[in-house]
């Protein structure tokens, strides 16, 4: 049989040995226990390790008979701007209050596409924020403040 | 007569004003997330959840089932219009059915696959209420050593039906059940992993975890080639099948039926076995089997009436045992924990109303589906033209609001960039989300039933092989492995899933 070298094969496996082993090293740093009272250690450390065992084992086949042939395009702009626009809602929306949270993360995540243009943009963002006040906060009575303390009244 | 006493309290249940309106409401919302291009029942569960959890428990879950078929029912309409299945059951409709609305006939496939899940709902509600009980009284007398074991048994068993290989579902698994030992532990309150936050003592919310894996990740996967979608969505005109094509579907929505209750049983994935198994026999069986993949109204009638009966039975472990068997029963167990409600066979002994009600519910719920789909096609036909750039935003917005409200806590909301980053690259290098949702909910379980059988046995492990049902579990935990490693019958699933493609 022929060798197919896989390299996202080789990448799955190794993001499971580096998590496993991540939980591996992390459990050692508590009380193991005995069989009988197992510590809170015990089953993180038994379950990192069968992670980390079959990370390897991806990536042994990965070299040997690999899988997956491409990993295909990746895009980079979509993934950097959602990531930015979720993490700026978790971080801000105490503080700004939910309508200038949910309009800036609205404006951020429409910038992933490259096919949108500006006025496109603004007026999802407008709509998104009024729908979401309306389900969320009118609708359902979530109890988060519209404008925030950092805003200053 | 226990049977419809039981039923009795069920409809008295389900059919008090407030139910019956948010089962109509989840049906709803559940058809118009289902309907979007590219997101399927999970992911619309999943968005849709934080909704439901400020309700009574029995109409949370009688809302939360109603938006499961909606979901469902709202996939198989856009794989048929547009041929962008939302889940890999609803690819098998979009094979026929997809082929039929190119020919003009839309309508009647959309009511082909409205009867066939009705009909199939109807019958796999009655085996659901037949069956639960008894099996509900034979999982009551388990005890900690048998529920590791089967909890064990039912993940191993979701591999065989996951796409890729085994060992990477088998790794993903496993990776799902160690990001479920992340906050306090149960027996000493020590916190793990937290890295001393305290946001992270109560664990990792599972609503982070699927709307990471199935939202964020999936939105990115779309973003990588965005092309305007060819939607060739015409006018839906004649709804009601010929008496030809009401000749000919009596047949694959009986056999679809049965097939998608016994197999929706099954743990992992029950559901997409039941659409491929009742497309095949009935591409066999079929006297006009050279018209199937060009129209065939067979094929669209089995998979869909399969794939809703499964749908309904895949309750039977939830309820029954405390397991899911599907992606989507993995959230109603987190909405059942978030009630207060421990899943499994305690619920039909603690609280007959809620079991009763849901099941007598999810009967409604699918009359609710054919009285409102039919009459709604057009709205639903336009909703498939909102265009992708609207559609992504509002997702991830929804989903950061939504994970938020669970708990005000903002590391919910950066877990769903953790998970989505992760799911994005996992799911590139060719691993399959659902597994790790399912180890995610299991693992603590357990990990619980593990320590619980250790403690009672004095510490020794011989237990699971000493007790007989937990033995017998385990060695067909065992075989369960061993066929889905086996390379004989992994080519077939390959076969199965090319045909998909």
């Amino acid at each position: 049989m022929e060798r197919r070298r896989s390299l996202p094969d080789i990448l799955a496996g190794g993001v499971f040995v580096l998590i496993g082993g991540a939980f591996v090293a992390g459990s050692l740093g508590y009380e193991l226990g005995t069989p009988l009272r197992m510590g809170p250690g015990a089953f993180p450390l038994l379950v990192g390790a069968i992670v980390a065992a079959l990370g390897l084992a991806v990536v042994v086949k990965g070299l040997v008979a690999g899988e997956v042939v491409a990993f295909g395009p990746v895009p980079w702009r979509a993934v950097t701007v959602i990531v930015l626009a979720i993490l700026f809602f978790g971080f801000t929306v105490r503080g700004l209050g939910f309508i200038p949270a949910s309009a800036v993360t609205a404006l951020l995540t429409t910038l992933a596409s490259r096919r949108v243009r500006p006025l496109t943009a603004v007026a999802v963002t407008a709509g998104l924020t009024a729908a979401g006040t309306l389900i969320f906060v009118v609708g359902l009575q979530l109890r988060i403040p519209l404008w925030g303390p950092w805003l200053g009244f | 007569m226990d049977l419809l006493d039981n039923l009795a309290l069920g409809f008295s249940t389900a059919l008090l004003v407030q139910n019956v309106v948010y089962c109509f409401v989840g049906v709803l919302l559940g058809t118009a997330v289902g309907v979007l291009p590219g997101i399927g029942p999970t992911a619309t569960v999943a968005m849709l959840l934080p909704i439901t959890f400020s309700f009574e428990p029995v109409t949370a879950l009688i809302m939360l089932a109603g938006i499961y078929y909606g979901a469902q029912y709202g996939g198989s309409t856009t794989a048929i219009l547009i041929n962008l299945p939302g889940e890999s059951s609803a690819a098998v409709t979009a094979l026929d059915g997809h082929e039929m609305a190119r020919q003009g006939r839309a309508g009647a496939a959309l009511a082909t696959a409205a009867v066939g899940s009705f009909v199939a709902g109807t019958v796999a509600t009655v085996v659901l209420a037949v069956a639960a009980p008894p099996l509900a009284r034979v999982a009551l007398r388990f005890g900690p050593a048998e529920y590791f074991s089967l909890v064990l048994f039912g993940l191993i068993v979701s591999i065989a039906l996951a796409r890729g290989t085994a060992l990477k579902a088998l790794a993903m698994i496993m990776l799902g059940v160690l990001f479920g030992t992340v906050g306090q532990d149960i027996y000493t309150g020590t916190p793990r992993f937290v890295f001393g936050r305290r946001e992270l003592y109560g664990g990792i919310d599972f609503v982070s975890v699927a709307v990471g894996m199935f939202g964020v990740a999936e939105i990115l996967r779309n973003l990588e080639n965005e092309r305007a979608r060819a939607a060739i969505v015409g006018r839906v005109s004649n709804l009601w099948p010929t008496r030809e094509d009401r000749r000919r579907i009596v047949g694959p929505i009986l056999r679809g039926t049965g097939l998608g209750a016994a197999l929706g049983v099954l743990p992992g994935g029950g559901h997409v076995l039941a659409s491929f198994t009742s497309y095949a026999v009935e591409k066999r069986i079929s006297k006009r089997g050279q018209e199937f993949g060009h129209g065939a109204i067979e094929g669209v009638a089995g998979p869909e009436s399969a794939n809703n009966a499964a749908a309904q039975t895949s309750f039977i472990p939830l309820l029954t045992l405390g397991l899911p068997a599907h992606p989507v029963m993995a959230l109603m167990v987190g909405a059942f924990i978030v009630h207060g409600i421990t899943p499994g066979p305690n619920v039909i002994v603690d609280e007959p109303a809620l079991f009763w009600g849901l099941i007598a519910s999810m009967w409604i719920g699918n009359v609710l589906l054919v009285l409102l789909n039919l009459p709604l096609i057009g709205i639903w036909v336009r909703m498939l033209r909102i265009p992708y750039q609207v559609l992504f935003p509002m997702i991830i917005l929804f989903a950061s609001i939504g994970t938020y409200s669970l708990g005000f806590n903002a590391y919910d909301v950066y877990a769903i960039v953790f998970f989505g980053l992760l799911g994005y690259v996992l799911i590139k290098c060719g691993c399959e989300p659902a597994p790790l949702l399912l180890g995610f909910v299991l693992g603590p379980l357990l990990e619980e039933n593990l320590r619980r059988a250790l403690i009672i046995s004095r510490g020794d492990a011989s237990v699971f092989l000493t007790r007989p049902i937990s033995a017998v579990l385990l060695v067909l935990a065992v075989a369960a492995l061993v066929v889905a490693v086996l390379p004989a019958i992994r080519r077939r699933r390959e076969v199965v899933f090319t045909e998909e493609e």
